[in-house]
């Protein structure tokens, strides 16, 4: 076919990655061959130090990282914009270094900012409350 | 025909590179027990085989051998996948490492955004393998392997993108090849701040100590694989494995010269030229793996609020800071 892109580059990766499903999937049906299977109703209990589990494990936990979870997103993107930029640095000259110059910079504006409100520490939802209550370690 | 040569020799090439690195794999728990063994003052495994040299695979028919425990409410279906995401992420980042010099199975032109793209699905597996268990500790290893992600990812970008710059290219080989030109050999000393970042994060993508936040087993019995058992657990440990491989293979190749030596030391002494360029590959390497069991038995663990503030707050400023200093020496100096 004219005209068409055949990545045929990327075709040994394609392979790798079917030899190594081949791999997972022989070795976890070779090894139900010789495996036993004898469950029973204690033994598919979660493992809780040999107590019965105590409550749902699943249930609603604070995670105190969503600020930096969004903020991941922002970042990560700016590092691929550099990656392209870093290939094609040889060719573009001056222009390139200030366009990314002032890239990094506003990028540390918001970074800087982040910082000063607190997004990037570890932020309990009670602890201005019960600031005194909080005794912290290290 | 010219096809199925092709194929042929691509899938010999694929044979190969697995099988030489599911060996190092089995070696590679060998060896961890055994220096950690002796740094601790003791002998680590020595019963089977002489000075326990078969113990990797006594370990492998051990596991083959035991039973694969599902437990009850367990998500069944994403419990089954969740090791399989993370053995053939890292399988496949094998494919486009340059071993030594033309001997790649896919030499493409990102081969080094591939290589993060790819290592950082694995974390998928662990997050699905915490969840789906169905127990406290997993969830909480999945919970912390989530953070970690967010934690160094970015700096581990932006540590690359210094050599990157040195080397216009994102082609591991031509990487390797702008190291050998350049004059101190290895792009360790001028992207120092880079090597650096890209250590610690390597650390932390790897789940190794100091950051072994998800599988930390004095706090989280084994973490995000605690409900695992028999070949599935071995899976986890396989991911883990190559992964620390293809870690210590990405700096020797992007920091320490993959497997050229610096030309002042082939000046000096030339009969080191004629040393195949897979040794000097293969002990760069294992001096990278003998750092990982090194700092295992040495440092303690960080906490997750720790790993969490040194990557934003010290590691990212850094990687940032390389990246400007690099692009402005390269421009006036």
């Amino acid at each position: 076919m004219p005209g068409t892109y055949i990545p045929s580059e990327y075709l040994p990766i394609l392979i790798a990655l079917m030899a190594a499903t081949a791999i997972v999937v022989g070795g976890l049906l070779f090894g139900s061959i010789l495996r036993p299977r004898r469950p029973y109703p204690e033994k598919l209990l979660p493992y809780e130090s040999g107590n019965p589990p105590v409550g749902e494990p699943r249930e609603r936990f604070s995670i105190k990282f969503y600020v930096i979870a969004m903020l991941f997103v922002v970042f990560d993107v700016e590092a691929a914009f550099l990656y392209s930029w870093a290939v094609a640095y040889g060719n573009i000259g001056l222009y390139g270094f200030w366009g990314m110059v002032i890239f990094i910079v506003i990028i540390f504006i918001g970074y800087a900012y982040d910082w000063k409100i607190g997004a990037l520490d570890w932020k309990d939802a009670n602890e201005d409350k019960d600031k005194d209550k909080d005794t912290k370690e290290g | 025909m010219d096809f199925a040569l092709t194929l042929g020799i691509i899938v010999i090439k694929i044979a190969v590179v697995f099988g030489i690195v599911l060996f190092h794999v089995a070696y590679a728990t060998y060896f961890e027990r055994k220096i950690i063994g002796r740094m601790q003052a003791r002998h680590g495994p020595m019963e089977v085989g002489p000075h326990g040299l078969l113990q990797p695979f006594a370990d492998i028919i051990k596991l083959f051998f035991k039973e694969d425990i599902v437990p009850s409410h367990a998500d069944r279906w994403l419990f089954y996948i969740a090791p399989a995401i993370v053995v053939i992420s890292s399988m496949t980042a094998l494919s486009v490492l340059p071993f030594f010099e033309g001997f790649v199975i896919a030499d493409i032109n990102i081969g080094l955004l591939f290589i993060l793209v790819i290592t950082s699905i694995s974390v998928y597996g662990i997050v699905i393998a915490g969840w789906s268990s169905n127990s406290k500790y997993s969830f909480l290893g999945g919970l912390r392997s989530a953070a970690q992600l967010i934690s160094y990812e970015i700096a581990m970008g932006l540590s690359l993108v210094g050599v990157i710059l040195m080397a216009g290219s994102m082609n591991l080989s031509d990487i390797v090849k702008a190291q050998h030109q350049y004059p101190l050999g290895m792009f360790a000393f001028p992207q120092f701040l880079g090597f650096f970042v890209f250590v610690v994060a390597a650390f932390a993508e790897t789940n190794r100590a100091p950051f072994d936040l998800p599988e930390a087993e004095q706090e989280l019995v084994a973490g995000y694989f605690t409900e695992y058992s028999g070949f599935r657990f071995a899976l986890f440990f396989l991911g883990e494995y190559i992964a620390m491989l293809t870690m210590s293979i990405m700096v020797t190749l992007c920091f320490l010269g993959g497997w050229t030596i610096p030309l002042f030391m082939t000046n000096a002494l030339p009969f080191l030229s004629y040393v195949p360029g897979i040794v000097w590959f293969l002990m760069k390497v294992y001096a990278f793996m003998f750092l990982f069991y090194w700092i295992r038995a040495t440092l303690p663990r960080y906490r997750y609020d720790q790993l969490m503030a040194i990557g934003w707050k010290v590691l990212i400023p850094l990687s940032f800071a390389n990246v400007l200093i690099t692009a402005f020496i390269m421009r006036w100096l």
